[in-house]
């Protein structure tokens, strides 16, 4: 199988899905003549011309609204946002009209878009760049939220959002971007609401998603090398729809559970996680339900301390070890 | 450079004429049938709307109910221009343009009342009225929310190549809202066949236009040259006046896939939803009395069809009495329709979940235990 980059993986599915449907069009700001801010889009706008890729002024507002509009009427826009930190903009666009609209209309409208854009911090860029807002959208029925880790998953979850009648929003990472894995040539596409065990084991089960499984792969990593603990791995891919079974037949099989993500503590994703868990898998509880989680205040700039607020390996392997 | 005037008054157009302005290109071919057709569809929207004051006054409607009493003109001359693909989306004052595209009582009268009967099911309610069948795209809430779904209609149209437009309508409040510029500018930058209409009733809730907007000279529309866009003024109280502008930036969407804004100057009797308490204190009685009794674009329109001898009285009292009957029994059809169920809450969320044989993701969709 051949190992491409994340980024080339999303701009395959994005080619592969333009060439399918001939209403897929890719709108955004720098997509088509600048190749796109992360380079996602590069080359596109040389195969398919100017119709199917667009370049949006800066204005997310206008063209996100704009993408839902078109969507009702059976276009199946894929909207790029530079950064998902900038979608609050277009806040009342993506929730208001794309999350309500099928609703208010007794199911007369469907919403078929994909918002997709980095979603991460730990570039550097303070504040107002370093948003994973997957957890305000997962708490809005009507919307669909993805964070792929890997290449091979980055493909084939954006394949299926783009075919999905409802609206997905896809999060993905700049640091991400440039990672690689393998994907095979044939045609796939990956179910939402489908977890994947990235890593099996038997003495713990780490949840992640997006950004944090690399660190939940490489806390696993360590504390295999220097505890002897397999962890197992729990990367859920997609928010919701949310795949509870994976997650409960691992805590039922190792019994303990860390969650790691990206998001703040409060009210973030591993919140409504660590509920499911105790509903469903109390008995099989040996000690209480673990999180790590961002340090909770806005994202820092300086490039010596950033590091210390995002999810670290070595506290994930802190907090397994507390509860071993 | 500094600008030339910074007023901040409500323009009026010029007078109306109907006899005159029957005479324009676009209403000179109009049959006796057609023309009888807008008084009645007129008529009716009224009648509708005051026999749905009653039912909320019965205690029979929660929540807002915004009247569209004094503007019918404005929806039925532009439902009267739509082809097969031009589309209508507006915001909550939306009652006259869905009976105008065709909607019928009885669905929009059980949505009021939030019964399975109504248009969304009793999902949306007065606010919230849809009927994509007939190129109607709601009825939305949230003031200038719309104009971007209006503007992606237009893109729609024109990326499937079709010959069409978006007719996406606001209030004289909602103009000031960032996404009705950003929507302006995308229309404006990629020649998009969207048609942004005003209805100008002077008063977003209690505050006036005057102490709202700052716009050039001409008014609220002639904002578009900023964009360079085409503008017009239009008076509402006639629907040849609405038909003729509306009419022209039709054709400018289909011939040229172009924009425009439109400025329709009109005025509302009721408060601005029914629970206005102060509906007679941000304006005086004369100036209600006087758009009443000089510029009704219902009675302005009577005239019209009584002096041209194209209706007698009789005829009109005929469709009068047609229209609150029909009105009747929308009000009776919703009363006797039954409630949504409660298990209906979650229905109409996701297509998916709707379409279970057709659900290609797994995993919960919903997290109610
Ligand atoms: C974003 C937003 N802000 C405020 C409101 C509350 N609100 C509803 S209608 C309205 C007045 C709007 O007036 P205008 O645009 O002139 O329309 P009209 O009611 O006159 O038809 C206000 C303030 C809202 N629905 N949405
Ligand atoms: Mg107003």
């Amino acid at each position: 199988m051949p190992e491409i980059s994340y980024r080339q993986a999303i701009k395959d599915a994005l080619a592969e899905e333009i060439e399918r449907d001939e209403n897929v069009v890719i709108i955004g700001e720098e997509v088509a003549q600048y190749n796109g801010a992360y380079k996602v889009t590069e080359g596109l706008l040389e195969r398919y011309g100017p119709k199917r890729i667009v370049d949006a002024p800066i204005s997310e507002a206008g063209f996100i609204g704009m993408g839902i509009g078109a969507s009702m009427l059976g276009v199946r826009p894929v909207m790029e946002l530079m950064f998902w930190s900038f979608a609050y903009v277009a806040w009342d666009q993506m929730i208001n009209n794309a999350g309500c609209v099928r609703y208010m209309s007794g199911g007369l409208i469907n919403v078929p878009i994909v918002i997709r854009g980095p979603a991460n911090g730990g570039t550097n860029v303070g504040a107002t760049h370093s948003h994973t807002p997957e957890n305000l959208i997962a708490n809005m029925p009507g919307l669909k939220v993805v964070c792929p880790a890997t290449p091979y998953d980055a493909k084939g979850l954006m394949k299926a959002a783009i075919r999905d009648n409802d609206p997905v929003y896809v999060m993905e990472s700049t640091l991400l971007y440039g990672t690689t894995g393998e994907v095979p040539e044939e045609e796939y596409v990956i179910p939402l609401g489908k977890a994947d065990i990235k890593r099996e084991g038997t003495d713990v089960t780490i949840v992640c998603h997006g950004p944090s499984v690399p660190v939940a792969l490489t806390a696993a990593q360590i504390l295999k090398d220097e505890h002897d603990i397999e962890a197992e791995v729990v990367d859920l891919r997609s928010i919701r729809p949310l795949d509870e079974d994976t997650i409960i037949e691992s805590v039922k099989k190792t019994n303990r559970a860390v969650l790691v993500e990206e998001n703040r503590p409060f009210c973030g994703v591993d919140a409504q996680i660590a509920y499911t868990i105790q509903n469903k898998a109390f008995d099989y509880l040996d000690a209480p339900v673990q999180r790590v989680s961002t340090i909770d205040a806005p994202a820092i700039y300086s490039p010596a301390v950033e590091p210390e607020q995002l999810p670290k390996a070595s506290t994930v392997v802190e907090k397994v070890l507390g509860i071993m | 450079m500094t600008a030339k005037t910074t007023p901040k008054k409500r323009v009026k157009p010029a007078t109306s004429n109907l006899a005159k302005e029957a005479k324009l290109p676009i209403n000179k071919g109009l049959s006796k049938e057609e023309q009888i057709g807008f008084y009645r569809d007129m008529v009716r929207i009224r009648r509708f709307e005051e026999r749905s004051l009653r039912v909320y006054q019965q205690g029979k409607i929660g929540g807002f109910l915004h009247l569209y009493i004094g503007q019918e003109s404005i929806a039925v001359a532009c439902a009267s221009l739509m082809g097969d693909h031009d589309h209508m989306i507006t915001a909550y004052r939306n009652h006259g343009h869905a009976l105008a595209v065709g909607m019928n009582m009885n669905e929009c009268m059980a949505e009021l009342l939030g019964k399975a009967t109504g248009c969304s099911k009793g999902k949306g309610g007065s606010m919230h009225f849809f009927a994509p069948d007939k190129n109607y795209w709601g009825g939305h809430g949230i003031v200038g929310g719309q104009i971007p779904l209006g503007v992606g209609l237009a893109y729609g149209v024109k990326y499937k190549g079709q010959t069409g437009s978006a007719m996406a309508f606001m209030g004289d409040g909602a103009i000031n809202q960032g996404a009705v510029h950003e929507a302006y500018n995308l229309a404006a930058l990629w020649d998009l066949p969207a048609i942004f209409i005003i209805e100008n009733n002077g008063y977003s809730m209690g505050t006036s236009q005057e102490r709202s907007s700052s716009h050039p000279a001409e008014g609220l529309a002639a904002r578009a040259e900023g964009y360079g866009m085409a503008w017009e003024n239009i008076n509402g109280e006639s629907l040849f006046a609405i038909r003729d502008g509306v009419g022209r930036a039709i054709k400018r969407a289909h011939e040229e896939s172009k924009p425009t804004v439109l400025e329709i100057h009109t005025y509302r009797y009721q408060g601005h939803s029914v629970a206005d308490a102060n509906a007679k204190k941000y304006r005086t009685k004369e100036e209600i009395d006087d758009y009443r009794k000089n510029h009704d674009p219902l009675n302005v329109y009577r005239l019209y069809l009584l002096d041209q001898k194209i209706m007698s009285e009789d005829e009109m009292k005929e469709i009068d009495s047609e229209a609150k009957q029909e009105a009747e029994v929308a009000a009776q059809f919703a009363d006797e329709s039954e409630f949504p169920t409660a298990e209906s809450i979650t229905e109409d969320v996701y297509w998916e979940a709707d379409n279970p044989d057709q659900r290609t993701s797994e995993g919960r969709l919903f997290f109610n235990d």
